[in-house]
């Protein structure tokens, strides 16, 4: 049975808790992983939204950042979220304020579409989705540039918005604030495989 | 995806900016370097004032918007979200926030009140922030287009009796409306003044519909832990950390004390050795005339 982590160590945990139980539909469980010692337990992770340079902070403070390195070596699927996405790139353009975890080979810009007033709602064209995705976007990074390892799967202008690598769906918007499961789907997918 | 299909300054939008600051600590500065001390320890977002609450209180006067130069020059400092406070009812300074690019603006009875109304947050792009004493007051914020409640407490004084008061207050009353029907609520809705979809609402999710933070009166890593075991949702801190003796290590207790607010063994280790807090006012000495938490409604 599955059982999915939650970073819990800032941000909208309580919400990607929710919705991944929406997706999971009783076929397994959902826990929040507030310090070391959970993340092997897991089949499954998610790093949730929130502020980067709080939680790569706290993350550095928890000792849970070699647990998260060693799951995704080990193939564990991890779902990252708009922090999350920061968090686990490799590059985000020389800011020493946040230590990325570098497991995804993409490189970030961080604050890509401006303060809170740019955030945003539309509805993305997603590789694979038959119907548009409505995302939320809220001082939301963005991948300027991606590895040949790396899928596109959808953009906004130029900008790269969604992208999966092997074991790694990282996304710049909030599936977690809607109703939509489908990421959720591609990623409980992901367990399976 | 074309850029002009996008949707700006939602609902969701703006309680969902809310919902990325819960666990966490936003704290007051003044200048550009307070705001990077604030971001080094761990904040999630800045308040960018002129003076913290406890000048503000001590100066007396009229307390307005802080000067849009230091806002500005404190959004250049940092990556984390700014917030600025503009009087209660007074839209304009709102106005001039939005446009700065400040991410919250916190209609704060920080500063001498504008009107006898509240500013209609739905028209604006950008989210606000909201104090209240208890759910009636909650209500009316959210029904404004409030997307985040912080209780008022007392600002500037370090004594966090009264944010406790207003936090057990919320929270007391949407309990009592556990297994009310609806003539109940509707009843509750008139004695409270507040809209009755939002009472069902409390009702049915037992918590406001937005973020909750604490506020008004957090000096110390336990008042931050106490507000988050009350149920806080994550906590603002004004004067307590540039007005104590050692502000940087006191954010970082701080910020520490919010995350691990259940865990009393690393409370005790993250509260050695901060030096002495904010002097502090207790508040039921401060005359009704001269409370800051009564203004607004």
């Amino acid at each position: 049975m599955a059982r999915i982590g939650v970073i819990a160590l800032q941000g909208d945990v309580s919400e990607h808790v929710l919705a991944m139980q929406r997706a999971l539909q009783g076929k397994g469980e959902v826990i929040e992983i507030p310090k070391a010692g959970l993340i092997p337990s897991c089949s499954g992770l998610v790093l949730p939204g929130g502020e980067s340079t709080t939680i790569s902070r706290q993350l550095a403070n928890s000792g849970m950042t070699e647990e998260l390195k060693a799951a995704a070596k080990a193939g564990v699927p991890i779902l990252a979220t708009c922090a999350g996405l920061v968090l686990v790139s490799k590059d985000i353009g020389g800011d020493a304020k946040v230590k990325p975890l570098g497991l995804m080979d993409i490189k970030i810009d961080r604050n890509a579409f401006g303060p809170q007033r740019e955030s945003f709602e539309a509805d993305l064209q997603v590789d694979g989705f038959e119907k548009p995705y409505r995302a939320i976007f809220i001082r939301a990074p963005a991948i300027a540039m991606a590895g040949a390892g790396v899928q596109v799967m959808a953009r906004v202008g130029e900008a790269i918005v969604a992208a999966r690598q092997k074991n790694l769906l990282a996304l710049a918007f909030h599936p977690e604030l809607t109703d939509d499961t489908r990421f959720h789907q591609i990623f409980l997918k992901m367990l399976e495989a | 995806m074309e850029l002009e299909n996008l949707r700006f300054g939602t609902e969701l939008l703006k309680r969902g900016f809310a919902k990325m600051q819960k666990g966490g600590v936003i704290m007051d500065v003044t200048t550009p370097d307070q705001a990077i001390i604030a971001e080094e320890a761990g904040a999630v977002a800045v308040m960018a004032l002129h003076a913290v609450p406890a000048d503000i209180r001590k100066m007396g006067g009229v307390a307005r918007m802080a000067d849009p130069a230091i806002i500005e020059a404190i959004i250049d400092a940092v990556t984390i979200p700014v917030m600025a406070k503009a009087r209660i009812g007074h839209f304009v300074e709102a106005q001039i926030l939005e446009a700065l690019g400040v991410d919250m603006v916190d209609e704060s009875e920080v500063l001498t009140p504008a009107d006898e109304f509240h500013i209609e947050k739905t028209k604006f792009t950008i989210p606000f922030v909201c104090g209240a004493r208890n759910l009636g007051e909650a209500c009316r914020r959210i029904k404004e287009g409030a997307a985040m409640i912080r209780t008022k407490g007392e600002a500037g004084t370090g004594d966090v009796s009264q944010a406790v008061l207003h936090m057990r207050m919320i929270q007391g009353q949407i309990r009592s409306l556990k297994g009310m029907d609806d003539l109940q609520l509707m009843q509750v809705a008139r004695e409270i003044e507040a809209d009755l979809d939002l009472v069902r609402e409390c009702a049915r999710i037992q918590r406001i519909p937005v973020v909750n933070f604490a506020a008004g009166g957090v000096a110390t890593p336990a008042d931050a832990a106490l507000m988050m075991q009350l149920g806080a949702d994550g906590v603002f801190v004004g004067s307590g950390i540039f007005k104590s003796e050692t502000p940087a290590a006191m954010a970082n207790a701080i910020v520490q004390a919010v995350h691990h607010y259940d865990d009393p063994k690393l409370l005790a280790e993250v509260s050695k050795g901060l030096g002495a807090a904010m002097k502090g006012l207790d508040a039921a000495s401060i005359p009704a005339a001269e409370a800051l938490q009564t203004r607004g409604w």
